[in-house]
Formats: structure tokens, C-alpha cells, sequence
């Protein structure tokens, strides 16, 4: 029996491990991460995921700039984030052991295939002796094993080509770490068979080498012990594996579907956010239409477009892409035609660090536009919520003929999450009405309650109408540079964006209502957050947590609740955006907590830090 | 659909542009054509950017969306590829579209999104007061460049030819009869439409197009293109273009010369517009009419075709696409 606990050698139990699959860009480690991913949820667990690959699309093999990687946690409890330390690293050759060996626990199981270790590959890594015999890591458990003559010996009458076989190796790690947490190998085995359909030879190497490694794990004397992660108690209903990324863009489809019209795409290839644009240009069938635009702000403009034809209009960016859009946001919000800008945040100024993440567009996104410019603001604070805030932001959009931007980020858009897959029928109503009736239009006659101009689309007789950027007159929308009426529009606009308020629920305080700390958070530092309070409550403080999603307005009840505790805490992965918002919003000794590195806050910090408050050392400045 | 006329088309905002300028004729030209052109008034959209064509829209009384500086193009396109039965106008500037909008002029051309594209060229940057424009003629003197303004400028043909266009027009803005032939026949076009409107600005470059203007000098400055026939003009038609090396030429006709010896214009051969986008003042008249009209699939067909061929063969269930990949029940 492959995935039971048939094995003669003893078992221990865990709850919670941390293991990083680390090798060269071309070794898979990807696929192996996922694969081992969908085998820890099959298994019952809770799993978060984080992938971390290199900026170079083909960095030279064996080097430190090739080093690919990815990171899961399993757990029998409930997980927040892919994890701080690793209990496991799988390092296929020097390079990735070098890169990420400073993260494996003291005593920590590693990994490695000791023939990827050689002279060359030493040299390529600038490792002057070999780690795996100069004594360097004697502080954790090092399994060598000779992974590549292994799978080697496994195919050797397949007649396959030495790169082929070379290239099963890391469904021979996936064997091996299998065979070690109790791993159901099914899951792996069914995508091999899809994967490589067409290739029959290549199918039977992988779940071949997948074999040899769960085998060789089982019989060699290389492990002492297996370990045994019990299923985590989860809410019932069915779960999919999603990204950020991908709950974003389904987010976009149901939203269209539910207001019935089309959605239209208008982007231009970013990293992270490309693989939005990916996933919808595949999903034409829901009425989707995908525009690869020449650049930024054509991204946008042809959303706008489509907007003010009807359709469910998005564009999405990072951060740069933003700031090109900037000027279109503005044109939207004049015209008052709704569309949603999805900045998936990373790591700048400037290009910056493309693949790595940061929050730190959170200002832009409130302020960053010429004149008096408000925009709904939402951020979403996993990756499945991008699911919930994507859909959010096309409701509030379209209910408020108004841009909103959504936020995320690169964690999010890669990480990835169980998600509890929701029933269509139940999600929020997002309606669509286009005004037809001419009797006693106005372009710009706005609805009592929500402030709204009325949309009307080209093609309903009668109601031809100009819009523009152009200063317009309160109600006949005509073109108006008369001093009143100009402030009349300026604060109409402010104030419809801020009767969104009445959209947003109360927010969610997890711990005392009132207490001796409050930890505020947005967007992705939302696991990191939530497992440090509850380490922290656990140990018998006073401390709450609240994650705030919609950031403009800000929610009704955060003023009240803020004041409720004797410290407020934010931690940014950013110098400090969301705590100056707050300061000056509700003049609250608000006090940040910043983290700027381009990778995502460690539970262990933020802990830390909650800790050194608690104990009465305030306003010290950053992390690191 | 009840006949319309040329007031139906006139909206009740009052026209801005400085007195005597061609922006007035252009207008008129094209609030006469659209009733003329079979299509309900509620589907037409006029979409504009920055400058003081862009103002167009408000005065057409039909849908209009005046827009930011360079990217109307950009949101026509949008507008187009979603709602392909609007007939979807771009006004434009040489400013506008050839400077801070070049790069969607050039992509809308070559995507071949069924727009008509109105480029008013007056050469000038006129509601900013006069500085010079990406089509001011080298050494142009403006508040800008006192001395003389030092860049090469854009020949708004050649470029829209470069950028694959596949129906590319000039016309003039006192030119009724010409402008109108030419609107028509850029709405008639299946394909993005480029047309180039040589249009005065009697404020800050006035006499630009005199030559072509001017009933004195027009029948030798312009040479009016007309699909199968020979490149003649002048006032008694007696002159013509002729092809000598691969190097054109003006010749008299007569003495030996007749207009067999003359290229015939052919409005479906991209390689003799690109050499006819090339003559112009000082050594040849301005060409005006259709440089070319070619057949090439539109982006918003196939954009549509697509995305009709998925629904005809995958199934649109929310439900199963939520679904998608490894999933597992938790009881």
C-alpha cells in the first residue's frame, strides 16, 4: 500500500512541517511542489503554498540567480501562511543549497542529491569546499542520496536520452518525501498521466522514478523514521488548490456572469499579473474577451471603452502599470463609468524586484492621481479572498458607476490556498441596469441613495449624450467651468466614494473587544498576522487582530474599535502607508511596524514585535 | 428609422473654435454625410482625445466620449471590439494622435479595429497656443522654438501606410464635396480608416495649405487620386506622374508624353501608395483622395469569432469552472 502507513520503520507524529523544494530552474521543483501539494490536501491536511522562482526566465544552470524554489506548509491545525523555518529542504545541487540552507530549522531534515554536488557545480554555487563533507551542517539531519543514479538505474531499459532521464529526478524526490510524511502518491500519479499523455515513455519514467523514490526511501537505510501528519479539521464542503492569481480572475468571470454582461480584459503583459490575463484569455466561453494591449494605458483605455459600451470592465497591472494608468483612473472617475484596475503589487520603486513582493502602492492607489480623485480602494488578504474582493470590487463598481482598484500582491497572486469553493447561486447580487427611458434624462442625475449617474450605453435611441474629462454641470453633464458648480462636483464625487461605508460590514476583531494590543492589518500580511495573535492569545495575551479589506472608504466601526485597546500595531511590508492613513484619519498613536525585503513577513517577527510592545517598548522603528 | 438630415446631427452645444477656423467646414461636411449613411443615430459614437478637434463630440449630437490626450484610439478600440455594431469615429489632431497618442494610432492601424480615424492636420499645436506639432515643417519659428524648430516631421500618410493601415485618405477641409466623398468612403470601409483632413488654423498657422487652398495655385498643387485612372493634373490637365528608374517624376503631357505613360492609381496596391505618400511639395503636388483600400480581416470579427466559437463548443458552467483541477471533499 503506497499511501497508507505500510512501513516497517517507526512513526512519529507532527503537526505542523514546513518543507521547501529548492533546485535548478530546469529540475522541476515546481511541479514537484505542487504535486506534493495536492498529495497534503488529498490527505486531509490544511496547506498554504508559496513558489519562488528566480526573475530570469533561463538563469545559467547550477548558478545562485537559477536557484527555484517552493515552500509548503501541511498541517493537522489550521494554516495562515506557507511558513517561517523549514522542517525539510530538498536541495537538488549547491546553488539551492547555499540559497536556502539559512532557512531550515536547527536539527531540520535535509535533503540533497549528493551527486549534484560536484567540482562544477561547487564552483558554480562559489562553495570553496564541499558542504556535505567540510563538517558545515552538522546542525541538521543530512540525507544524501544518490538521486540521479538512482532514477538512472530505475529507466535504464526505457532506452530514454540521459537529459530525459536526468529530468525525472525530481518525481524521485517526490517519492522519497512522500514515502517520509505518509503521502498518497495517486494524486501525482493521475497528473503524470495527464501531463505526458502523449508521450507513453515518458509517463511510465516519471511514475517509475516516483516509485523508485518511495521505495528507496522505504528500504534504504537512509530515514530512521517516517512522519505522520493527521488531517486538520476543516469546514466541510469541497476545496480546490488556487493562487491569487487565479481567484482573481474567477472572481472577475462570476462577477459578469452574475451582472450578465461580458467581461473585457484590457492589459498589458507585467509580471506578477500576466497570469490573470492568462487565465481569462482561456475562458472565452463565459463571454470573455481578452485585449493585449500596446501598452499601459491602452490596457485601460480599452476597458474604459468597453465600459461605456456595457461590458464588465477590468484591467489589471503592478505597480508600474499603475502609474502609467493613472491618468485613465482619473478620466473614469470623471466620466463616472466603472471599471476595476487590479494593481498585484511588487517590490519597487521602479522595476524594482519584479518577482518579489511588497504592499507599498497602497498610497498611490488612494492618492496617486492629479486633482480631487477618490477611488474605492478594496485589497484582498489571501488567495482565495482575491476571489471575494475581485468580485467585490466589479459590484461596488458598477453599483457606484465609479474605478475602483483592487489590491494584491505578489505572495498572494503565486501563493496559494485551499479554497472552499462557494455555490454560484449564493453570491452577492451584482445588478446591471442601463437607463432607456428618456423621459427626464440627465447624463449626470444621479440616484438618491447611492449618488450614481445613470449608465447608459451607445445604441439606446434617444439618449445620445456626451461625456468627457472636461468639467461637468451638476445635472446636464454639459461642459462647465462656472466656480460653484465645480466644488458642487468636487464634493458630490468625494461624497459618493464615501457612501460606499454603508457597502462594508463590520469588521471581523479576532480576540478580547478590547485589550492591551490590536494588530491592524491589509492585504497579504494577513497569515502572518493571524498565526502570531493566536500564538500570542494562546500565551495568555490581551491581543486582537483586524484586517481591514476595504481601505476607501475605511470600515465604519474601525475608528471605535482602534480606540478600544491601549497599543495599535501595523505591520506594512512598506514604510509605513496604511499607519499614516490611520493616524491621520482617526488621530490614533498608531504605530508601524515595516518590513520592506521583497519577501513576506515570518510569523516569528511579528510576534516578536507584539511581544516587545506588550512588555512596554513602544515606537521603535523597524525589523530588521 | 425616419429619414434623417444634417440637424439631427447638430447637438445644442454652442461650437467653441475660433471664427474662420476649418474645424467649422470639417464639421459641417460630416453632420451632412451621417444621415446619409444607413445607420441609426444612437449608433454612432464619436470618441475624441485632447486638442481643439477633440472637441468635436460635443457638437455631434450623437454618443461622444472626449477623452484624454493620444488614447482615443485606444478607447474606440475598446468600445469597438465589445460592441461591434456601433459605428465607432476617432477626431483627432496631429498632436493628439501623432505625438503623445503615436503608439495607439499605429497599433489601432495595424490591429485593423473597424474605426474611422479624422486626423485634423493643421500642423500647429493650437490649444496650447502655438507651439509647433510633430508635423510643423523643419525650421518651424513658435513660441516654443523661437529659433526654429530643429526635428523632422511625421507625413501622417507614410505613417499610417507603415503601421499597415488598410484604408488611408486625405482630404481638405474647404474641399465639401472631396471631404464628403472621402468620409463616406471611410465609413464604407470594413477596417480601420485613416483619413488626414488638412485643416487651416487661421489663429496660430494660417495659409498652412494655401497652395492647396488657393484657387489659383490648388489645380497644380494637389493631385487628386482616383482609383484605375492616371496620375494627371493641373489647371488644363496637362501634367502627370511618371515612373523613371523607380524615381517619379513630373512631365508634361504632350510631345511624345501621353497618359499611357503615366501610373495609374490603384488603390488596392499598398507598394504604390507608400511611393505616392511620398510626393508632395516642393517638387510635386499634394496628393488627395484614397491612397489605398484594402481587404483585411478587422480585430473585432475575430476577437468576436473567437469568443462565439468557445461558447459553441465548451460549456459556460460556473459551477464546473470553479471546480477546475485537484479537488477534494471534506465531510
Amino acid at each position: 500500500m503506497r499511501n497508507g502507513v505500510a512501513t516497517s520503520k517507526p512513526v512519529e507524529s507532527r503537526d505542523t512541517v514546513v518543507i521547501r523544494f529548492a533546485g535548478d530552474s530546469g529540475d522541476g521543483m515546481q511541479v514537484t511542489g505542487t504535486q506534493f501539494t495536492t498529495e497534503s490536501a488529498i490527505a486531509g491536511n490544511d496547506i498554504a503554498t508559496l513558489p519562488d522562482f528566480p526573475a530570469e526566465i533561463r538563469a545559467p544552470a547550477g548558478t545562485l540567480a537559477g536557484v527555484s524554489a517552493f515552500q509548503l506548509t501541511f498541517s493537522s491545525s489550521e494554516v495562515f501562511t506557507p511558513g517561517d523555518d523549514l522542517d525539510v529542504l530538498v536541495a537538488m545541487n549547491p546553488a539551492a543549497l547555499k540559497v536556502n540552507i539559512g532557512d531550515l530549522k536547527p536539527g531540520g531534515i535535509l535533503v540533497v542529491d549528493r551527486e549534484g554536488f560536484n567540482e562544477q557545480n561547487l564552483k558554480k554555487a562559489d562553495y570553496a569546499t564541499n558542504p556535505l563533507e567540510d563538517g558545515s551542517l552538522t546542525r541538521h539531519q543530512v540525507f544524501q542520496a544518490d538521486v540521479t543514479k538512482l532514477t538512472t538505474a530505475a529507466l535504464k531499459d526505457l532506452g530514454l536520452s540521459a537529459r530525459s532521464v536526468f529530468r525525472c529526478r525530481n518525481f524521485f524526490c517526490l517519492g522519497m518525501t512522500s514515502w517520509l510524511y505518509h503521502r498518497p502518491m495517486e494524486p501525482a500519479e493521475a497528473w503524470i498521466r495527464d501531463r505526458f499523455k502523449k508521450t507513453p515513455d515518458l509517463v511510465e519514467a516519471n511514475v517509475r522514478a516516483l516509485r523508485a523514490g518511495y521505495n528507496f526511501a522505504e528500504n534504504a537505510e537512509l530515514f530512521a523514521v517516517s512522519y505522520e501528519v493527521r488531517p486538520a479539521k476543516i469546514a466541510p464542503g469541497t476545496y480546490r488548490n488556487i493562487t491569487g492569481n487565479t481567484a482573481t480572475a474567477l472572481g472577475f468571470v462570476c462577477a459578469a456572469r452574475r451582472a450578465g454582461r461580458p467581461l473585457f480584459l484590457g492589459s498589458y503583459p507585467i509580471t506578477p499579473a500576466s497570469d490573470v490575463l492568462h487565465e481569462l484569455s482561456g475562458l472565452k466561453q463565459f463571454d470573455v474577451f481578452t485585449f493585449q494591449a500596446e501598452d499601459e494605458i491602452a490596457g485601460i483605455g480599452a476597458a474604459l471603452g468597453a465600459a461605456f459600451g456595457g461590458s464588465i470592465a477590468i484591467t489589471t497591472t503592478s505597480g508600474p502599470g499603475l502609474n502609467l494608468k493613472a491618468e485613465t483612473v482619473g478620466l473614469a472617475l470623471a466620466v463616472e463609468l466603472p471599471i476595476v484596475i487590479t494593481d498585484i503589487q511588487r517590490a519597487g520603486p521602479s522595476t524594482g524586484m519584479p518577482t518579489k513582493t511588497e504592499q507599498a502602492d497602497l498610497l498611490m492607489a488612494m492618492y496617486g492621481r492629479h486633482g480631487e480623485s477618490p477611488v474605492p480602494v478594496l485589497a484582498a488578504a489571501t488567495p482565495a479572498d482575491c476571489f471575494t474582493m475581485a468580485y467585490e470590487a466589479v459590484r461596488i463598481a458598477v453599483r457606484y458607476m465609479t474605478p475602483v482598484i483592487l489590491l494584491t500582491d505578489g505572495y498572494l497572486a503565486n501563493g496559494a490556498e485551499p479554497w472552499l469553493i462557494p455555490d454560484v447561486a449564493k453570491l452577492p447580487d451584482v445588478s446591471v441596469v442601463f437607463r432607456t427611458d428618456p423621459n427626464g434624462f440627465f447624463p449626470y442625475l444621479r440616484d438618491e441613495k447611492t449618488l450614481s449617474r445613470p449608465w447608459v450605453i451607445p445604441g439606446t435611441p434617444g439618449l445620445e449624450h456626451r461625456i468627457g474629462g472636461l468639467e461637468k454641470e451638476y445635472l446636464t453633464g454639459n461642459v462647465s467651468y462656472a466656480p460653484t458648480n465645480h466644488e458642487q462636483m468636487i464634493r458630490v464625487r468625494a461624497r459618493k466614494i464615501a457612501g460606499i461605508i454603508r457597502e462594508i460590514p463590520p469588521l471581523e476583531i479576532f480576540g478580547p473587544p478590547e485589550g492591551d494590543l490590536l494588530v491592524v492589518g491589509w492585504g497579504s500580511t494577513y497569515g502572518a498576522i493571524t498565526q502570531a495573535v493566536r500564538q500570542l492569545q494562546a500565551a495568555g495575551h490581551a491581543v486582537a487582530q483586524i484586517h481591514i479589506r476595504h481601505l476607501n472608504p475605511l470600515p465604519a466601526d474601525l475608528g471605535g474599535i482602534l480606540r478600544r485597546y491601549k497599543k495599535v500595531l501595523v505591520p506594512e511590508m512598506n514604510l509605513g502607508q496604511l499607519v499614516r492613513m490611520l493616524r491621520a484619519e482617526y488621530l490614533v498613536d498608531a504605530i508601524g511596524f515595516n518590513k520592506i525585503q521583497g519577501r513576506p513577513f515570518k510569523v516569528s517577527e511579528i510576534a516578536a514585535r507584539c511581544l516587545k510592545l506588550l512588555n512596554g517598548r513602544m515606537h521603535e522603528e523597524s525589523a530588521a | 428609422m425616419s429619414a434623417l438630415g444634417k440637424k439631427d446631427f447638430v447637438s445644442d452645444q454652442d461650437v467653441r473654435w475660433c471664427p474662420g477656423c476649418g474645424d467649422y467646414a470639417i464639421l459641417s461636411q460630416v453632420q451632412k454625410v451621417l444621415p446619409e449613411l444607413g445607420v441609426a443615430r444612437e449608433n454612432f459614437v464619436f470618441v475624441s482625445g485632447i486638442g481643439c478637434s477633440s472637441r468635436f463630440p460635443y457638437y455631434v449630437n450623437t454618443y461622444g466620449f472626449h477623452s484624454i490626450h493620444g488614447r482615443a484610439p485606444a478607447i474606440a478600440t475598446g468600445l469597438k471590439a465589445s460592441r461591434p455594431e456601433l459605428s465607432v469615429w476617432v477626431i483627432t489632431g496631429d498632436g493628439d494622435a501623432l505625438s503623445i497618442g503615436g503608439n495607439h494610432l499605429i497599433h489601432t492601424l495595424r490591429r485593423n479595429v473597424d474605426l474611422n480615424i479624422l486626423l485634423f492636420n493643421n500642423k500647429i499645436y493650437g490649444l496650447t497656443k502655438g507651439q509647433y506639432s510633430p508635423t510643423s515643417e523643419v525650421g518651424k519659428v513658435t513660441k516654443s522654438t523661437p529659433v526654429g524648430s530643429v526635428d523632422h516631421p511625421f507625413d501622417p500618410i507614410a505613417l499610417a501606410l507603415g503601421a499597415e493601415a488598410s484604408f488611408v485618405a486625405r482630404s481638405v477641409d474647404v474641399e465639401t464635396k472631396h471631404l464628403q466623398e472621402i468620409v463616406r468612403r471611410a465609413h464604407e470601409h470594413k477596417g480601420a480608416s485613416f483619413v488626414e483632413i488638412l485643416q487651416n488654423c487661421n489663429v496660430f498657422n494660417d495659409g498652412a495649405f494655401n497652395d492647396v487652398t488657393d484657387k489659383a495655385t490648388k489645380a497644380d498643387a494637389t493631385l487628386v487620386l482616383e482609383h484605375g485612372k492616371p496620375l494627371v493634373f493641373g489647371k488644363n490637365r496637362d501634367k502627370g506622374i511618371r515612373l523613371r528608374n523607380f524615381q517619379p517624376e513630373v512631365v508634361q503631357l504632350g510631345n511624345g508624353v501621353s497618359e499611357t505613360d503615366l501610373l495609374v492609381h490603384d488603390e488596392h496596391n499598398p507598394a504604390l501608395a507608400y511611393l505616392i505618400a511620398r510626393l508632395g511639395p516642393p517638387r510635386f503636388p499634394a496628393p488627395i483622395g484614397v491612397f489605398t483600400a484594402v481587404d483585411r480581416p478587422c480585430y473585432e470579427d475575430v476577437l468576436n469569432q473567437q469568443v462565439a466559437a468557445a461558447k459553441s463548443k465548451a460549456s459556460a458552467d460556473l459551477a464546473t469552472l470553479l471546480k477546475r483541477g485537484d479537488v477534494w471533499t471534506v465531510t
